[in-house]
């Protein structure tokens, strides 16, 4: 069994008795630690701003240009924090208590609490930074409400909170920079972790300007990568976005949890052909005022407009009464496969249905007409102005989904479809975010997260910045106060000359290869593979054969990718072959993992655990655990628990009905 | 659809560069621009030629990496698009599009349609943030704000840093993205202390940058896939002269 290392003590008092007590590194000695940290989304860029403030010597990485384009740019809907700005009875229990739940009971509790404890001071730390959130008219900040919860506790700045967030963080980091505590590498990728007598001592980066391969020491390394999504080839992840610092990582002895919860979003924009690169999110938000249906008959050729409404299948409503078109995300996403895989898909791939906002506009436009007075407005009229009501509540999306499908959602229903979002899994940590090998942390999405088997909108810019903030400045210490003494290692040592050697080893063989096939022909092989037998609803059968065939386009990865241009140079094609070759090994373990978890959770379904009514069944009995898998050679994992043990909040079977 | 496309190829920094022609069929409507590259560059692997390199990840609009210049505009024919959000609905049957980098002396071209924009940052460290360490910062409804004002300062930092102000600009200055962010600062509270110093110091990394002067030909607003409105440069100007006066 592993040991998290979680505070004895009640829940409420762990965080506070932990910093109470933790070791702590004085002034002088900080000066003298280094400090690496890979990426510089809201994990990174805070921890790594936070780290050098306190007076380290920060090392950061990111493979974009700027550390401000990292992937949390690109987070829509909002951030999560236990303030009660709105007297609705929140508070840090009821997030966490929230949380807990919405992960179907597959999170730690001793983490979770402390993420909520801190959730307030991180909107008190970005609204110090500059970062303009939503106010209301008295001056004060605003809150929304999101999936999962009862209370409006989620922070936002339009439908680009991530951007703000990582702008507020890039700002702190760029101060940092200019004061001299932080080094920045911007277009760097790391390819290796070096480890010394057990320890992470640094990192081998490959310069993706001109390909020349660099050194670097650090007494710690962060591991702030982000998710894994692109595994499945289409996601709403950004293009760039890889495990390879985590796989890494994880071949380099820090043990992978959970790699099988993948969340799936529901309300994405579908798949339009072959070119498809990637797929665009349509925020949850949609779903508090838009409907979601497809036609009742299989294979309905009519228009959406001209169905007529008893004609209309509103599933979630029939099936959900309780929820309705809000359920959590892994429930509406299985809801809309079964449909379409039962013949009732609309478009013409078949595989979407429709969310419908004519009845929103029809609501919104009559309670206008209220409140101007024009009771006797015109239907025609008061759709226009419920039309003005919706689009200053979501005009934005809805100018997205015009741009990118060419149709206009104000007079025909948006088709949409689950895609991949988010990953649970990631780098197995204990409580203070340190993976398996000491000195080895992991932050943000590349850890293994305390958001169980389903993440709740709006908690992963939480978590990012809970963790850059508020947690590492803390634990970070309790390792370095120990390792004073040891004074930077001089990167000709032959831990870093043998790691390097391997990363150009990897790197001339792919380009050696000289295959006949594109990285991406490889890529979008996988991600069908992933997709169909490990994607939103799984069984025994199809991990055993997916284990197989992933076995198999590895190989051939390796015998016939072909890629162009040269090692030292700005090479993409490089670039993308190395996170592939990563995505081949990591889509094998996923597999192996959702084929051991014989239960279905949050977003793990396996076909063969459902109730009658085609529901998930968890197996608290035999599955409350964290899967923690350790690399021991190519296809070749073994597993070590961590028991999860529920003091304060006791697992019931989640419904919806 | 079939398509020509002259594309700007440049090996290096070093090397002169020159334009090349591909004929691209089949083309959906419902690509984007850059699935049309995807297209384009899965070909030329295939016939055993380079790809072509720019730079984009998001495709969503928002992390301003995405950067060419097409048939004369930055970013394309769309207003208030970014190239990844740009689709080829946009193009008819037969049309030939010319595609650049951005061109500014100080975003050197790194290779094709790939520059350096490293010059953003540097204005940023600068002065683009307010001095608060990680820590105890007061509560966040302490400062109310009233909502125009914040509503302002968001729509100045709702730039993506993606430089296309710069690309359209004959001058290639960079005061459209300097000014989102002085404006934003300036206008909460919360940047007030710092107020003189910032303008003063980002514009003076602007010029040893290499960027440009402004001449007000508001071509920068026009391009700006994010409505970044002009008017923030006038708040700068004014941040800059009242810095003038008190340091
Ligand atoms: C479309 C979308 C919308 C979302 N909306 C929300 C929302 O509203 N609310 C919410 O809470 N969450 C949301 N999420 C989830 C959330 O955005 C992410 O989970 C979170 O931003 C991840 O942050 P991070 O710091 O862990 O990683 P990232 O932001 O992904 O950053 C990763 C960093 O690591 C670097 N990196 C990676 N590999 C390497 C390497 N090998 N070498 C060097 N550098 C490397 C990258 O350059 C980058 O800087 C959304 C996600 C998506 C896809
Ligand atoms: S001001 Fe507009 S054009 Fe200039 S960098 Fe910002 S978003 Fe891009
Ligand atoms: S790729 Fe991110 S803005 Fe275009």
């Amino acid at each position: 069994m592993l040991n998290a290392k979680i505070p004895a003590g009640p829940l409420e008092t762990k965080w506070s008795k932990y910093k109470s007590t933790v070791k702590l590194v004085n002034p002088a000695n900080k000066r003298k630690l280094e400090i690496i940290v890979v990426g510089t989304g809201l994990a990174g860029a805070s921890a790594a701003a936070s780290l050098g403030e306190l007076g380290y010597k920060v090392k950061v990485f990111c493979f974009q240009d700027s550390a401000r384009r990292a992937h949390s740019i690109a987070a829509q809907g909002g951030i999560n924090a236990a303030k009660n700005y709105q007297n609705d009875g929140d508070s840090v229990f009821r997030l966490f208590y929230d949380t807990v739940k919405g992960g179907d009971y597959r999170a730690r509790e001793g983490n979770v609490y402390r993420l909520s404890e801190v959730s307030g001071n991180i909107i008190d730390q970005c609204v110090a930074q500059g970062v303009p959130f939503a106010r209301e008219y008295g001056g004060l900040l605003s809150n929304r409400s999101f999936g999962g919860t009862q209370v409006q506790r989620t922070f936002y700045a339009a439908g680009q909170t991530g951007q703000q967030l990582l702008l507020g963080a890039y700002s702190a980091l760029e101060r940092q920079v200019a004061l001299g505590t932080v080094k920045q590498y911007t277009r760097h990728e790391m390819l290796e972790v070096v480890k010394i007598d057990g320890k992470a001592r640094g990192i081998i980066a490959r310069n993706l300007t001109t390909g020349k391969l660099e050194r670097h020491f650090g007494h710690a390394v962060l591991i702030c990568s982000g998710g894994y999504g692109n595994v499945f080839f289409l996601s709403t992840n950004a293009m760039g976005s890889n495990v390879t610092a985590a796989w890494k990582a994880h071949k380099a002895g820090a043990f992978f949890g959970n790699p099988c919860f993948t969340q799936i979003h529901p309300t994405c924009i579908p798949v339009s052909g072959d070119h498809q690169s990637k797929l665009t999110l349509m925020s949850e938000s949609l779903r508090n005022d838009g409907r979601i249906w497809v036609p009742k008959k299989k294979d309905d050729q009519r228009k959406a407009t001209d169905i007529p409404e008893e004609e209309r299948d509103y599933y979630l409503e029939r099936r959900y009464p309780a929820f309705g078109n809000l359920v959590p995300r892994d429930v509406a996403s299985r809801a809309a496969k079964e449909r379409c895989d039962a013949g009732y898909g609309v478009g013409t791939s078949k595989m979407a249905v429709y969310l419908d906002y004519a009845d929103a506009i029809k609501r919104y436009g009559t309670i206008e007409a209220g409140k101007r007075g024009e009771e006797n407005a015109s239907e025609e009229e008061i759709i226009k102005m419920g039309k003005g009501v919706v689009a200053e509540k979501y005009g934005n999306l809805f100018d997205m989904y015009a741009k990118i499908t060419g149709e206009n959602p104000y007079e025909t229903p948006m088709r949409i479809y689950p895609a991949v979002h988010y990953t649970m899994g990631g780098l197995w940590v204990d409580y203070e975010l340190m993976t398996t090998v000491p000195g080895l942390y992991a932050l943000g999405e590349a850890n293994f997260s305390d958001h169980g088997a389903n993440r709740l909108g709006a908690s992963a810019l939480m978590q990012g910045l809970a963790d850059g903030y508020f947690v590492i400045p803390y634990t970070i210490g309790n390792y370095l106060a120990d390792d004073i003494h040891t004074k930077a290692i001089p990167t000709d040592h032959p831990a870093f000359v043998e790691a390097e050697n391997k990363v150009k080893n990897t790197l001339d063989t792919l380009m050696n290869i000289k295959g006949k096939h594109s990285v991406d022909h490889f890529h979008k092989a996988l991600g069908k593979i992933m997709w169909d037998k490990c994607g939103m609803a799984r069984n025994a059968k199809g991990l055993e054969e997916a284990i197989r065939e992933i076995q198999a386009l590895r190989e051939e990865f390796w015998k016939d990718v072909r890629i162009p241009g040269e090692q030292n140079e700005l090479n993409p094609e490089l670039e993308k072959a190395g996170r592939v070759a990563d995505f081949l090994e990591l889509g094998e373990l996923m597999c192996r993992d959702a084929l051991q978890r014989n239960e279905s959770c949050g977003g793990h379904f396996r076909e063969e655990y459902q109730d009658a009514e085609g529901e998930a069944k968890r197996d608290d009995e035999n599955f409350a655990f964290v899967a923690a898998w350790e690399y021991k050679g190519p296809s070749n994992f073994d597993l070590h628990k961590e028991k999860l043990e529920f003091e304060i909040v006791h697992p019931t079977q989640r419904s919806y009905k | 659809m079939k398509l020509t496309l002259k594309v700007w190829r440049q090996k290096n920094v070093q090397d002169k560069g020159r334009f090349e022609n591909y004929e691209v069929s089949d083309v959906s409507k419902d690509m984007s621009f850059l699935e049309l590259f995807d297209v384009l560059n899965e070909r030329l692997i295939n016939e055993g030629k380079e790809p072509i390199a720019f730079d984009h990840d998001c495709r969503e609009g928002i992390c301003g990496a995405c950067s060419m210049y097409i048939n004369g505009r930055a970013h394309g024919p769309w207003e208030q698009t970014t190239t990844c959000q740009l689709h080829m609905r946009a193009y008819n049957d037969g049309d030939t599009i010319v595609v650049e980098p951005w061109r500014a002396a100080a975003f050197p071209v790194i290779k094709d349609l790939t520059v350096d924009r490293s010059a953003f940052d540097r204005i940023i460290q600068a002065g683009g943030y307010i001095s608060v360490n990680t820590g105890n910062a007061v509560d966040a409804n302490a400062i109310p704000i009233e909502k125009h004002d914040a509503d302002m300062a968001f729509a100045a930092a709702a730039c993506i840093g993606c430089g296309a102000c710069v690309a359209a600009c004959k001058n290639s200055s960079a005061m459209l993205f300097t000014s989102a962010k002085v404006s934003q600062l300036a206008l909460l509270p919360q940047g007030h202390p710092e107020r003189t110093s910032r303008a003063e110091d980002m514009v003076m990394q602007m010029d040893k940058e290499g960027f440009g002067s402004c001449t007000n030909t508001g071509a920068c607003e026009a391009e700006c896939p994010k409505g970044i409105s002009i008017s923030n440069i006038a708040r700068m100007n004014r941040e800059f002269f009242s810095a003038g006066f008190t340091s």
